[in-house]
């Protein structure tokens, strides 16, 4: 048993305070703001240019010169507020975007993240991942705990292109969720019916074990 | 003087040049300078360095002066969704220079407001820091990026008036503001031609002091990538 794509997001929702500003990523991260916990209020930021995006549009309501940063159609609210991407890029390297939640090809043990690309396969580039990185407060990174070919990508050393070093903050995978705030990532939770000698099996990573460790019966 | 043109041919008369370099504003297909690109396709003008967050699609956008090879060389943050780009970079026929995205916005604000560097956390210990120059501010490291200047920019608008006062629409404004501050000669395209006056002078995005010339598109096309919608329910 493991986390679902839905459960990592829902998992991954939790962190969300009120009245936080937020950066969903594309992929599993979009699907977070599908989550938002009751009573809590987010913002979402989209780094071409956008505070308050709302939701896909109505088929009447296509709007071409509305998109948010995965190129896909979206929708005004009215608090929503537009900007150039040099604005944009202000609030993230600046420091006023709280929480970023992106997905990763590897993460290593002091936080380095890689997520932009592989040598020698064609390079699409990085988008705004390494801005958002290095200056939004808190990174939450999601990812699958290990490769398609079932090798580990929480690691010593990522031998990947690294899209930011030491800057990830918070880590879940579909087996268990890790913290970085020490040395070592710290392994607070498990996935339903994942133990830890799963974890160590497919984690090449050095990791601490919390001792409030947190076992998933089932999804929140 | 009057800084509104025919036409996108007309507005490029005597600024093109080989081997020149041109910054063209838009995210995606979203707030792109349709006209002027197909513009600066058909006058032939090569060997050009294109400074652009994406570069279109294979058959639309800047796509389409990478069909006839009129790019020699792409500074952008992103160029996935482009066959024609894929091949001509790995073949070696195209260079290609990455920049983060913040990076890129900031280099644009920085050239076009004179200055000269800055110095930014945003990829430290990555490949795009490599051979920069670093430094340390209150204990943490940044790197130096160098601000930009184009020969030319062309921008996106959706409403210009007489001066050249420009009013952008929703997110089709992204990086036009900041590079039509960073060229030599800005030349936008716009939507809508409005009288001076109609503009409260309090809500224009662009003053007219960075706008050599404008048109007024023709034509809009405005594709969606990828369009997402939610159903009605009943």
């Amino acid at each position: 048993m493991s986390w679902s794509r839905e459960e990592i997001a829902q998992r991954a929702a939790q962190e969300l305070k009120d009245g936080f500003y937020v950066n969903l990523g594309i992929g599993i991260p979009t699907l977070v703001a599908n989550y938002i916990p009751e009573n809590v209020q987010v913002t979402l930021e989209s780094e071409n240019g956008m505070l308050g995006m709302g939701p896909f549009p109505y088929p009447d309501q296509v709007d071409p010169d509305l998109i948010n940063a995965g190129k896909q159609t979206i929708t005004e609210l009215p608090q929503s507020s537009y900007f150039s991407s040099a604005d944009s890029f202000a609030m993230i390297r600046g420091g006023h975007i709280n929480l970023a939640i992106l997905g990763a090809m590897q993460v290593a043990q002091n936080g380095d993240l890689a997520n932009w690309m592989i040598p020698g396969k064609m390079i699409k580039g990085m988008g705004g991942a390494m801005d958002l990185v290095a200056g939004v407060n808190k990174v939450v990174v999601i990812m699958d705990h290990v490769a398609k070919d079932g090798t580990p990508k929480l690691l010593k050393a990522c031998d990947l292109p690294l899209t930011g070093s030491g800057v990830t903050d918070l880590l879940i995978t579909n087996l268990a969720v890790f913290d970085f705030q020490n040395e070592l990532p710290l392994l607070t939770e498990l996935a339903p019916g994942v133990d830890l000698e799963e974890i160590k099996e497919k984690t090449e990573a050095e990791f601490t074990v919390c001792p409030k460790l947190k076992r998933h019966l089932h999804v929140q | 003087m009057k800084k509104l043109k025919k036409n996108a041919a007309n507005a490029l008369e005597g600024v093109l040049f080989d081997g020149m370099t041109i910054m063209a504003g838009g995210f995606g297909l979203c707030g792109i300078p349709e006209n002027l690109i197909v513009a600066l396709r058909d006058s032939g003008v090569k060997d050009i360095t294109v400074i652009s967050n994406n570069c279109g699609i294979d058959d639309f956008g800047l796509g389409i002066l990478l069909q006839t090879r009129q790019i020699k060389k792409m500074l952008s943050s992103y160029v996935g969704e482009n066959k024609t780009f894929e091949k001509q970079y790995m073949s070696g026929e195209l260079e290609l220079e990455f920049n983060p995205q913040g990076t890129l916005a900031e280099r644009c604000r920085a050239g076009g407001a004179g200055i000269a560097a800055f110095y930014t956390k945003t990829g430290v210990g990555t490949i795009i820091a490599e051979g920069k120059e670093h430094k340390e501010f209150n204990g943490e490291t940044y790197v130096m990026e160098t601000g930009l200047v184009a020969d030319l920019s062309l921008v996106k608008a959706w409403k210009a008036d007489d001066e050249g006062n420009l009013v952008y629409r929703k997110t089709a404004r992204n990086f036009n503001p900041v590079m039509a501050t960073a060229g030599k000669v800005t030349i936008a395209e716009v939507e809508e031609h409005v009288s001076l006056g109609d503009f409260d002078p309090d809500h224009i995005h662009t003053p007219g002091i960075y706008v050599s010339s404008f048109i007024v598109g023709t034509d809009y096309k405005k594709p969606v990538e990828i369009l997402t919608t939610r159903e009605y329910v009943a």
